[in-house]
């Protein structure tokens, strides 16, 4: 037996295995995988082309143009584009929340007494987590970009290739954010239901009380003010800046540092909480 | 060597201000010993071994590992230790190899190291011909085999184990307590496990420490707690209508002696050496003796004795209860 153990740690160790773990059991996973691809593919084909919002105009009536009563209220002619948009937001959502739910598996399990018990650092052990559901989140939002082009997505006139980094940017912080929240919701608690509640709780709401599906513009007062707050507003809007308006790099920076800003508190408080819980 | 590994002194848990799960227990563990910690579901035995592991933090008192305090260098006794949880903590959609790798990342044990000893602990566990196998596909024996080779991956110089047989059938655990004999010899380990099964603890461990109800009732080897309990217990009946006590009385190394439905119970220390006395002490005296028996006291008794009660569960979380429920049934699979 060796006296030393020939270990040479940084403090991030561990960090790539135990976020590559939550990986590969998604894209190891071939059912798991494609159902994550298929299932943003269908909200969008649901929402994005059912509502189609620009039929309800009708066009037949002389002096009124669809298209511009689009562009005035949308800030795009097509609706599609806007919502498809939208749905990257709510990707976002849908799959940090669930980045929960693994930890409460993991103490189920055992694995996380397990690896408290190795010299991984607590903060590692949380961020594994957060960083897993962020590189998810951001694959999906890749897809989502190419389907909807696919499908018919047009992009706004100053859009480049460079808009694209922009996107996974703005992902990441949002999903950074979220995930957090979620992880320091679900940490407690020994079993699944309770964070399954508190999810199905909140994700909906979250979700409509924002301009992902329509503008927030023709909402009533209280519900203008619950999105004004809402991360995902920003987030949504950003994309929007980005891919199919006509970029308004204000509104951009605006929408990077609130996202930004709630991101870097939310994670260091979903973070605190979260080591604290773990070194009761 | 009479190092002394683990030191616990007056260490104390204690959960929601109320609930003592720990009760100012005081032991010490040698090098290169197996302690072993015996009671009931809920005595303790898990909270004790969290707070050495440096999972949980100790409410009062203080314990140290390898010389290293376990609430103040926690990062330094982690270093030192491997764990064998009483859970199946191998990822089931990974291979066996692919967990063992897994373990040495969390330890930031280099890569090609890590593939090293990962090979030469799952030869020791006699899994390498199922190494690129999904551990879903294992069997209860196997997944505990994989967890060892897993918690030794740092080259620990103490193993903890936590129930490690937990939900095995006898003959998986009698092969368990095999590799773990195996793995003190081979890398001259100190291991500190807990168990509720008598058998496992009469069998593997060089000490045992009795608790309930986080209490330390007694500490010893399992033969001195035997002995504690004044020797061996021999049963015998003759064919005279005689009462016959005062005579086995008097033969040496006899403790105690009744008379109970015709046969007499008699307490003596070894009673391997003791029995021929009695009887040729009553053959001497025309006695014919015409039923004997000779037991030796289990850790059964032992426990019996100093708790008053035998080995049961009392009630503990739900969250314990369900893991524990989740440990056999994955052990059965």
């Amino acid at each position: 037996m060796s006296e030393t153990n020939g270990n040479s740690k940084s403090k991030l160790h561990g960090i790539w295995a135990l976020t590559n773990r939550e990986l590969k059991k998604w894209y190891k996973a071939p059912v798991i995988f494609l159902l994550s691809i298929i299932q943003p593919v269908l909200w969008m084909g649901l929402l994005g082309k059912a509502m189609n919002i620009g039929a309800l105009i009708p066009a037949n009536i002389p002096g009124i143009n669809p298209g511009a009563i689009m562009e005035q209220t949308l800030g795009t002619s097509d609706y599609f584009s806007f919502m498809a948009v939208g749905m990257i937001a709510f990707t976002a959502l849908f799959t940090t929340m669930f980045s929960g739910m693994s930890v409460v598996w993991d103490r189920r399990l055992g694995f996380l007494n397990k690896a408290l018990s190795t010299p991984v650092s607590r903060a590692v052990i949380i961020f594994s987590k957060v960083l897993s559901a962020t590189l998810r989140s951001m694959f999906q939002a890749g897809i989502i970009i190419v389907i909807a082009v696919a499908f018919g997505l047009q992009f706004g006139a100053t859009f480049t290739p460079l808009s694209i980094l922009g996107v996974f940017a703005i992902m990441f912080l949002i999903c950074v954010g979220l995930s957090s929240v979620f992880i320091a919701i679900t940490i407690r608690s020994t079993r699944i239901e309770t964070p399954m509640a508190v999810v199905s709780l909140i994700n909906l709401p979250l979700m409509f009380a924002s301009n992902a599906f329509f503008p927030t513009k023709f909402m009533p007062d209280w519900l203008q003010t619950i999105a004004q707050f809402n991360p995902l507003t920003y987030t949504t809007d950003a994309v929007r800046q980005l891919l199919i308006f006509n970029t308004n790099y204000t509104q951009l920076a605006l929408d990077f540092a609130y996202v930004g800003i709630f991101a870097v508190i939310v994670a260091a408080i979903g973070i605190v909480l979260s080591w604290r819980f773990l070194s009761k | 060597m009479s190092e002394e590994i683990i030191k616990a002194e007056g260490l104390t848990k204690v959960f929601n201000r109320h609930l003592t799960a720990v009760d100012h227990v005081n032991f010490s563990v040698k090098h290169g010993e197996i302690f072993g910690f015996l009671g009931p579901n809920g005595a303790g035995k898990t909270t004790t071994i969290n707070m050495l592991i440096t999972i949980l933090k100790p409410t009062e008192g203080r314990a140290s590992v390898l010389g290293f305090d376990v609430a103040k260098q926690d990062s330094n006794v982690r270093d030192v230790i491997g764990v064998v949880p009483q859970e199946y903590t191998a990822d089931e959609d990974l291979t066996g190899l692919e967990n063992v790798l897994l373990c040495a990342d969390l330890y930031g044990i280099p890569r090609n190291i890590a593939k090293e000893r990962a090979m030469e602990l799952l030869k020791l566990v006699e899994l390498t011909d199922f190494n690129d196998k999904k551990v879903q596909t294992y069997s209860g024996g196997m997944r505990r085999r994989l967890e060892l080779a897993c918690g030794l991956i740092n080259r620990p110089k103490v193993l903890f184990l936590d129930e490690p047989t937990l939900g095995l059938d006898v003959q998986t655990r009698i092969a368990t307590w095999d590799y773990i004999r195996k793995l003190k010899k081979e890398y001259g380990m100190t291991l500190f496990m807990t168990t509720h099964y008598l058998e496992e603890a009469d069998a593997l461990c060089d000490r045992v420490a009795i608790i309930d109800r986080g209490k330390i009732i007694v500490v010893g080897t399992p033969e001195e707690l035997k002995h504690s309990l004044g020797g061996d217990l021999i049963t015998l009946a003759i064919k005279e209508n005689e009462d016959v006590s005062g005579l086995i009385q008097k033969v040496e190394h006899v403790k105690e002696v009744r008379k109970e439905d015709g046969a007499y119970r008699i307490k003596a220390e070894i009673g391997e050496i003791t029995t021929p006395f009695i009887i040729e002490a009553l053959r001497k005296k025309g006695y014919t003796v015409t039923k004997l028996s000779l037991t030796e006291p289990t850790l059964n008794e032992v426990y019996l004795e100093y708790t008053g009660k035998s080995i049961r569960d009392v009630e503990e979380s739900r969250e314990a209860f369900a893991a524990q429920r989740m440990t056999m049934r994955r052990a059965r699979q």
